[in-house]
């Protein structure tokens, strides 16, 4: 097992690189999943000011 | 087929379409990650050569892939978007592009990272690496270019040219290992030859490349949805999510 980590000698970069995908992947599926339900949000509260008043879009 | 077309790009039914989606593709490519990451982290033989360094392969080179299959897309979308008007071709170009950055400064990154034990530096200014940065550039500046211009269906525009524009850089970048002679190795995978790696170690490069296509369309699925809703606020569509979203 302390072999795997040790990477031959090249742990850090090896394992940097993953750790950054790992980052990078999680960071553009959590982000965008926020915007969208900020987005949702800000559209109900949009709506519910104005939703008599324009119901023709 | 004019209609199926125009209906495929209608926001409502996208929405939906996209909604349904999302589960089964972030399934699948969890499980084409892991495998990805089992083979090439455990499973694939050290390099002769290079060692456990070249375990990077599995990060970098679909990253890279990616950084250019990305863009290609942009380019189509980019295309469609200018020549038909089709308001999904522009959320879908603009929704792309922080995804092929990501991808970008993914393969900039870990290159660096396997660069530095390899060839004793971080950095150098060769062809494959110089045109590589102007990829991330060239997404930046659609980000940017985006961003600063008030009126979308204008920005649309504006960004769908540069991206045009920006597709001279794809096949510099592709065949900058073999134009110039750099440090940057050739491809080690190609259409035409036979695979100059034995397969027990490319199994799981081709595994994480598909992995991350998929990746791509979830990123991009997800994006795309944020962005109708915050461009169409006040459709019925819109109106009808929110009401489904509070009763369900």
């Amino acid at each position: 097992m302390g072999e795997f980590f040790y990477m031959g000698g090249y742990a850090f970069h090896v394992w940097t690189s993953y750790a950054l995908a790992f980052v990078v992947l999680f960071i553009n599926i959590v982000g965008p999943s926020m915007r969208h339900k900020r987005n949702i949000q800000s559209a109900s509260d949009f709506q519910q000011h104005n939703g008599t008043i324009s119901d023709d879009t | 087929m004019m209609k199926w077309l125009h209906t495929m790009a209608s926001s409502a039914w996208f929405y939906r379409f996209s909604g349904k989606v999302i589960p089964w593709l972030m399934t699948l490519f969890v499980v084409l990650f892991l495998y990805g990451l089992y083979g090439g982290l455990v499973t694939a033989p050290a390099d002769y050569q290079q060692g456990d360094a070249f375990r990077i392969i599995y990060i970098h080179v679909p990253s890279a892939w990616m950084s250019l299959f990305v863009y290609i897309v942009m380019a189509v979308y980019a295309f469609i978007a200018l020549v038909w008007r089709i308001k999904l071709a522009e959320v879908l170009l603009i929704s792309s592009a922080p995804v092929g950055a990501a991808f970008t400064f993914m393969a900039l990154v870990t290159g660096s990272l396997w660069g530095k034990p390899m060839w004793g530096t971080w950095w150098s200014w060769d062809a494959r690496l110089t045109s590589e940065l102007l990829l991330l550039f060239l997404y930046w500046g659609v980000i940017g270019l985006y961003a600063a211009i008030e009126d979308k269906r204008t920005a649309s525009r504006a960004v769908s040219i540069l991206t045009l524009i920006g597709v001279v850089n794809i096949p510099i970048i592709h065949y900058s290992v073999e134009w110039w002679n750099t440090l940057h190795q050739g491809a080690s995978v190609t259409m035409t030859d036979k695979p100059s790696m034995p397969i027990e170690m490319l199994i799981p490069l081709l595994v994480m490349a598909t992995a991350f296509k998929v990746y791509y369309a979830i990123s991009l699925l997800i994006r795309t949805r944020a962005e109708l809703v915050e461009r169409e606020p006040n459709s019925k569509w819109v109106k009808q999510v929110i009401e489904e979203s509070n009763h369900g």
